[in-house]
């Protein structure tokens, strides 16, 4: 069935097909009718939704009800986001499945709350202290919004962590025809027994309330759940044993789109509502003739450094479109070896358009030719 | 087998030994939990209890129940999601007086206001133990702290008007002192279905007994017992300076989860989603 659906309607209706049954969330822009169809679409399924007072609330509530098995999920965005920083390093700390969505707008602070910027990229990595394992994945389209929401609550219950979905504000307002996908659903394990289960440091979960009585702490603590908050390697073991569970599926993790990548001599990096922009830019350049191509991260964190860097260093030129001042270029720019890699970027509440991102592209190839020409 | 032998059941003794200092009322209250546990043949299995963090907020630990132990001033934001997704269980949260009332204030009210079938122990010893002795927002005025060392110059919250205030239809309060009255009420609380707040007062003889000039933990509970006064029978001003102590409200209101359950069953009959 077709149907013209917002993004942020296609978040709530990824989440319902995914199982989520709990919701927590805040009032923000521009996320908030995440929210507001949530809470239509989980009473009469029987789940749950709550509007908390705020959105350390929101995130303490979605943990809390990810430890009795739920499927659990909050949206936000920016300042919201920051807020929850405190308890995604718990969730993180604590192997607790569950999604948060960022519908990024231009920061920092109250920003533009209504204007679209992926400014968030570095927050959803290391916006809480500590070390830790993190995914975080973006969505380009309102149909991608829906199967990108599916993607981290799989992703999340598989891995036994906070998934981060960043939208931004464009996204998560715009509608679009679609048809939405079947798509396959993952379920968190359960161990099988539960005599000397450890809860801690296994992808089996077993919830509060199951018959073995342990404690979920944010302290440093044992597969037992036992603190070990004072000269113990037990913390940094288990944070350990969780980035490597991600680094050891990372081939399943880390989602991209290529386009035209073969022969590109010019390579555009782009995610979000910017590589729909840079996906345009690539077909008005190869009608010009330039070789150039697309390389849409859907997947940012855990970050694709190896196929990055292979790409980029088979290019004459890296352009790097971002509604920031600069974060995934610094990502790029690190694996990218002598390719010049250029930023286009922009914090204004402007998105990219295909024209700009495709003049800074025949810039960046023009003056890597020039160079070599120079060289010679 | 020795006195009380058979409440060891409760506790989680290889947690132990616990982080209390000598003297502490901490441990008078987890004694009355277990006491109540025991009395009300609580099933452990379908029991969580839950802390932020402070000295009070890692009874968590050492309780042989379901346990959260979780972020300063948060308790209360699990134990919501907790409950509402599994309204069966039984749900405690055991907090300090700076995790409650200060850094978790707006998450308190807000449970009050609910009504949430949570019971919330909120230990008040009138200092923050964990960090070393600093100003809560119920140090008594011209009490020291390692914050306020030549005296408060802030108004303390009243926890329990503050309860009444934001909606809680259970309130309470007790001190270590009374021994039997406390682990009374805390069952009364856990008993009733709504949301219920059980002020402890309780001592910390390492901060605020020393740095007031108070004595030990023996001669702080004296400073309970003098400080206070059975609510049932005294005005105001009879009170003079001393707190009150007893039940402050027990009312039935429509409990949070069981009307969300109506609200699923009405949406489910509209057809609604």
């Amino acid at each position: 069935m077709q149907q013209l659906i917002q993004g942020n309607e296609a978040c709530a209706l990824g989440a319902v097909a995914a199982g989520c049954s709990f919701f927590a969330g805040y009032p923000i822009t521009p996320s908030s009718e995440i929210m507001e169809w949530m809470s239509r679409l989980l009473p009469p399924r029987g789940g749950v939704f709550i509007q908390m007072e705020d959105e350390l609330s929101s995130m303490g509530a979605v943990i809390g009800a990810s430890w009795t098995g739920a499927k659990a999920m909050t949206a936000t965005s920016g300042p919201g986001f920051t807020l929850m920083q405190e308890h995604i390093g718990y969730a993180a700390m604590t192997e607790t499945p569950c999604v948060i969505v960022d519908g990024q707008r231009v920061g920092p602070s109250t920003g533009m709350p209504t204007s679209p910027a992926q400014g968030d990229v570095m927050q959803a990595r290391w916006g809480s202290h500590g070390d830790r394992a993190a995914i975080a994945l973006t969505a380009s389209s309102v149909l991608d919004t829906y199967t990108m929401t599916i993607e981290a609550f799989n992703m999340s219950e598989r891995y036994r962590l906070p998934v981060v979905l960043l939208l931004d504000a464009t996204l998560a307002h715009m509608r679009e025809n679609v048809i939405l996908p079947d798509i396959p659903i993952v379920n968190r394990s359960r161990p099988g027994s539960i005599d000397d289960f450890a809860p801690f440091g296994s992808p089996e979960f077993l919830p509060l309330g199951a018959g073995a009585r342990f404690t979920v702490s944010g302290l440093s603590h044992d597969e037992a759940g036992h603190q070990r908050a004072a000269k113990s390697d037990a913390g940094e073991r288990l944070t350990r044993r969780a980035i490597e569970r991600v680094a050891a599926d990372a081939e399943r993790i880390t989602l991209t789109r290529q386009e035209a990548l073969d022969d590109a001599e010019l390579v555009l990096v782009a995610y979000g509502i910017t590589a729909r922009a840079a996906r345009a830019a690539v077909h008005q350049l190869r009608a010009e003739g330039i070789p150039a191509g697309l390389l849409e991260l859907q997947t940012l964190w855990p970050f694709p450094a190896e196929l990055v860097g292979s790409v980029a260093r088979n290019a004459r030129a890296v352009v790097v479109a971002e509604l920031n001042l600069g974060q995934v270029v610094t990502l790029v720019s690190a694996v990218a070896g002598t390719t010049p890699v250029h930023h286009l970027g922009r914090m204004d509440g402007a998105l990219l358009e295909p024209d700009a991102i495709a003049a800074a592209g025949r810039t960046a190839l023009h003056d890597a030719v020039q160079e070599v020409g120079a060289a010679r | 087998m020795r006195h009380g032998e058979h409440l060891r059941a409760y506790l989680r003794e290889e947690a132990m030994p616990n982080v209390w200092c000598p003297g502490c009322g901490h441990g008078n209250v987890m004694g009355a939990l277990t006491r109540t546990f025991d009395r009300m043949q609580l099933d452990l299995d379908a029991t969580v209890v839950i802390g932020g963090i402070g000295c009070a907020s890692r009874m968590p630990f050492f309780l042989n129940t379901n346990a959260m132990h979780t972020t300063h001033g948060r308790a209360l934001t699990f134990a919501t999601g907790v409950k509402l997704a599994r309204p069966e269980l039984t749900v405690l949260a055991v907090m300090g007086d700076g995790d409650a009332l200060a850094i978790g204030g707006n998450h308190l009210i807000h449970a009050c206001r609910r009504n949430i079938d949570v019971t919330a122990l909120v230990l008040n010893n009138g200092i923050y133990g964990m960090t070393g002795g600093q100003l809560a927002p119920s140090t008594p005025q011209s009490f020291r702290s390692t914050t306020s060392a030549l005296g408060s110059i802030e108004s303390p919250f009243d926890t329990v008007e503050l309860a009444l205030a934001a909606g809680a239809t259970y309130v309470a309060r007790a001190t270590t002192f009374d021994f039997d009255e406390m682990p009374q009420m805390i069952e009364a609380a856990i008993r009733h279905p709504g949301f219920a707040l059980v002020e402890i007062l309780s001592q910390c003889p390492t901060y605020f007994g020393r740095l007031n000039k108070l004595g030990d933990g023996r001669a702080l509970l004296d400073y309970e017992r003098d400080h206070t006064a059975p609510l049932e029978g005294i005005t105001r001003e009879e009170l003079a300076g001393q707190l009150p102590i007893g039940v402050f409200r027990e009312e039935i209101r429509p409990e949070y989860t069981r009307q969300y359950a109506a609200l699923c069953d009405r949406a489910r009959r509209a057809g609604n989603g």
